[in-house]
């Protein structure tokens, strides 16, 4: 990474940020109108974080372009005077990967918020990159279609987000990530030249540049427009929940589904603690008695869904459901959902803080992740709540704890990383769909060998020669890996080391 | 993987580098027609063969690239599932790691997706002779970039690859095929207009003012699509051996086609936008994944062939045939630039495949 070399001692810092901050101030000046460029503390602070609240960073400059000739002309800006930028949608991202630069530029993408095209009959959507998942939907729903990934955080969050961070949700084990729902997305290299990654067609030429780019948290060019599939809305969704007394039941329960030839449309898990606490925030019935609760959603025709129900019932009393209950409307499938879908906030409303892990694991692991996350909990003295997109092995175990003790805090942070180490070593990964970011930076020491991820640094400098594109986020350089101490696990070739904590 | 296999690999990819020989990557050896002309002593990947482990119940199969894609669709079959993208199977002898390399699909593509789609992990050598793996086992990864996936397609110019894990889907339940007489706009028209309704239209095929379409799902879903649809429906034997002929580009019009091409013309695979107008062009015709891939046999010059392509939203390939003019559409400049790079990032030396994708790669 090429920044400008730091001095030292912090008043030399700070004295340098002032000179690099006017200078960069200055050019940009040139660039954008007065509004469109904030600078002072108090006008900077709603940039210092996103949605991972517990890392803050004051950004040298915010630009807010509103044009892609501002977009360009900002990159190129950057780029001549070798200041990085980061680019950022929402903010509501999980991972800090939108966490500002302390020498660089947080470029916020809101005022991209134009659908700039519908087509009903060729099923896409050309939307900007700063309008939001579910307006997409909206704008679609009087053609009949929608757009199928939906993070929880859909209402606010943008498309160009989900677009760096291969946003999933809760339909993707039948309906697909982000990468499986765009088709082109066009925008800016750090030079600020004007590139497109795929194509209105199923496929483009040349490497497939687009499975890189979706994902890659910012680090290889600034999107600005993104190209959408739009699917049919099914026209009918049911869903049934389950109870079982056994966690390991309910994972054999899910498997049992999948053998079935099922693919359910959605298919989430929540563990007691957590149905305890979403139970006394929504008061949607949920049985509290049960060890864990399965919901099991399928769509399609009428005719599809009742075989698909009665299928699915079937196979769950048989794996031991203790109760059973099929939504019988729109009405009552919403409120069996309401609880997963609140599970982030009714966690907040029964612990100061908690921290949401995002790993995911092969599903037959789920009920030895589940039992080894209970043995963290006393290990760590933290208590830990569970929910699971457990048709696809992601697992969101929410831990506990209140910041204003450091003790607990850093109780919880090695929590985290002890749940991400013990799934790389179950044969998954840290990092499901919220994204590497600031966060999860030593765990991917554990996940990629050395080569692996100088491989991945050289992916970057392809596409980005001077590193300023969000740079220190996803990949961890090899000296933080040193620092950090803790061995690769293998995987691929080799077969991975069972633990011996099981 | 039998570290003998692997290690034998090494050995000889190591000496290749030392004495600055290319190496031309080679599973079966089925699809050397495609691509730029393959350069390079061969670098035989039979050897890394087998079924590294597959639980039906996980959805997830990994496979050593030598693994022959009969076996590994036999072992799928077993447990009643498949490969839901039908990857074509030109002759006996395709390859698991040719069949990711080639990033092919069969008639399901518009509906279910690509080989990229079901890549979940992948394991590789770059110029370095170093064993990198990418991606994982399971259905949902976002660490790191998503290397494994733009293997899919890459003709080999990144590294062997010498292990992949995909995700395989149940066969579906029920099937049917119905048939249509219409001429080629009427048809595009109305497979974009069903694409937008909940049907469960797994694949569609137009030649010769017939279309043919395929349905897939829960039997209830197959029978309900039926009484919408209407057409005449084929029977199962001959509508299998049909899709079947498609899928490995073995049927009438393909056949047909390889004739023309033994005589000097080119066949040319255009992806488009499904909703693109009939291509103006002269040359027989076939249409597949609603309206998105359209062959054509054609003696036109390639220039002729790109500009139709790039006015329908897509580009050209001269799949089969004269290379004059470029196998694959030419990039942006900036693209070409970043391709540069990553062939750089990944093989510095050019040892891998020079020259397959772009003559300059």
């Amino acid at each position: 990474m090429s920044t400008a070399p730091e001095p030292l001692d912090h008043a030399d810092e700070q004295a340098h940020r002032t000179r690099r901050q006017a200078e960069v101030v200055s050019a940009l000046a040139a660039l954008l109108p007065a509004h469109a460029l904030l600078w002072r503390r108090e006008e900077t602070v709603p940039y210092e974080c996103d949605g991972l609240t517990a890392y803050r960073q004051a950004p040298l400059v915010v630009a807010l372009p509103e044009t892609e000739a501002q977009v360009a002309a900002v990159l190129k800006a950057c780029h001549a005077l070798d200041v990085p930028v980061v680019a950022r949608g929402a903010g509501t991202g999980l991972s800090g990967g939108a966490l500002p630069h302390k020498l660089g530029v947080t470029m916020s993408l809101a005022k991209f918020n134009r659908i700039v095209k519908l087509d009903p009959l060729a099923r896409t959507a050309v939307v900007q990159c700063g309008v939001r998942n579910l307006a997409i939907s909206e704008a679609a729903a009087p053609h009949g279609l929608y757009y199928a990934p939906d993070p929880s955080s859909q209402i606010a969050c943008t498309i160009g987000g989900n677009v760096a961070e291969n946003a999933g949700g809760v339909h993707c084990l039948k309906y697909g990530l982000t990468l499986h729902n765009v088709m082109q997305v066009r925008g800016y290299t750090i030079e600020g030249e004007a590139v497109t990654f795929g194509s209105e067609a199923l496929d483009a030429p040349g490497l497939d540049l687009l499975c890189v780019v979706i994902g890659s948290e910012g680090m290889l060019a600034v999107i600005t427009e993104v190209t959408v599939k739009l699917l049919p809305r099914p026209r009918l969704a049911r869903c049934v929940m389950a109870s079982f007394d056994d966690i390991r039941k309910a994972g054999d329960a899910v498997a049992a589904i999948i053998a079935a030839g099922i693919i359910p449309a959605g298919l989430e898990m929540m563990d007691k603690p957590m149905t305890a606490a979403v139970e006394d925030y929504v008061h949607a019935g949920y049985d509290l008695e049960a060890a864990a609760i399965l919901l099991c959603e399928a769509d399609g025709t009428p005719e599809e869904v009742d075989e698909e129900i009665g299928r699915m019932r079937e196979l769950l009393s048989r794996s031991g459901a203790t109760r059973l209950e099929v939504s019988r409307d729109e009405a009552q499938r919403l409120k069996f959902w309401s609880g997963r879908k609140n599970a982030f906030p009714a966690s907040g409303r029964i612990s100061p803080d908690y921290m949401c892990m995002d790993s995911t694991i092969p599903r037959k692991r789920l009920a030895d992740i589940l039992l080894a996350i209970q043995q963290m909990e006393v290990k760590y003295r933290l208590r830990c709540c569970n929910v699971f997109h457990a048709g696809d092995g992601n697992l969101h175990p929410l831990i506990l704890f209140d910041a204003n003790s450091a003790d607990e805090l850093q109780r919880a942070e090695l929590f985290g990383a002890d749940i991400l180490e013990t799934s790389v070593a179950l044969g998954g990964t840290v990092t499901g769909e919220h994204g590497v970011g600031i966060e999860k930076l030593s765990s991917m020491c554990v996940q990629f060998s050395p080569e692996e991820r100088s491989q991945m640094l050289r992916l970057k400098a392809a596409f980005d020669a001077t590193g300023l594109l969000n740079p220190g986020k996803v990949i961890p350089t090899l000296q933080r890996c040193a620092e950090y101490g803790k061995m690769h696990v293998r995987k691929g070739l080799l077969p991975f080391p069972e633990l011996e904590r099981f | 993987m039998s570290d003998a296999a692997l290690n034998r690999l090494i050995d000889r990819v190591q000496s290749a580098r030392a004495a600055h020989a290319p190496l031309a990557i080679r599973g079966g050896g089925t699809k050397d027609f495609y691509g730029e002309t393959p350069r390079g002593e061969p670098l035989a990947m039979g050897e890394l063969r087998g079924i590294t482990s597959y639980e039906p119940t996980e959805l997830v199969v990994t496979a050593r690239a030598g693994t022959p894609l009969a076996d590994l669709e036999a072992a799928l079959a077993e447990q009643s599932q498949c490969l839901a993208f039908e990857p074509p199977r030109f002759a006996a002898g395709g390859t698991v790691g040719g069949m990711v390399a080639a990033g092919l699909a069969g008639p399901s593509r518009a509906a279910v997706g690509g080989a990229r789609d079901y890549l979940l992990g992948a394991t590789m050598l770059n110029g370095h002779c170093e064993v990198l793996s990418f991606g994982g086992q399971v259905m949902k990864n976002v660490a790191g970039y998503d290397v494994s996936r733009m293997l899919a397609g890459s003709l080999g110019i990144l590294g062997p690859i010498l292990e992949v894990s995909l995700k395989v889907l149940p066969i579906q339940p029920a099937r049917a095929t119905l048939r249509f007489e219409w001429a080629q706009a009427k048809a595009l028209s109305q497979l974009n207009s069903w694409a937008g309704q909940p049907l469960p239209i797994q694949a569609s095929a137009w030649w010769s003012d017939m279309l043919v379409l395929r349905l897939a799902g829960a039997a209830a879903a197959v029978e309900s699509a039926q009484r919408v649809l209407g057409g005449e429906l084929i029977a199962a034997a001959t509508a299998d051996g049909f899709w079947t002929g498609l899928r490995d580009q073995k049927d009438e019009f393909f056949a047909t086609a390889a004739k023309a091409v033994h005589a000097g013309a080119t066949l040319w695979r255009f992806a488009v936008a499904q909703t693109a107008p009939p291509l103006q062009a002269d040359g027989d015709q076939l249409i597949e994944w609603g309206g998105g891939q359209r062959w054509l046999v054609s003696t036109a010059p390639a220039a002729a062939m790109r500009a139709l392509a790039q006015a329908a939203g897509g580009h050209a390939t001269a799949f089969r045939g004269a290379k004059t003019g470029g196998v694959f559409t030419a990039l942006s400049p900036v693209l070409q630039r970043i391709h540069r790079h990553l062939k750089g990032a990944f093989d510095p030396e050019h040892l891998f495949n020079p020259g397959r994708l772009y003559p300059d790669l």
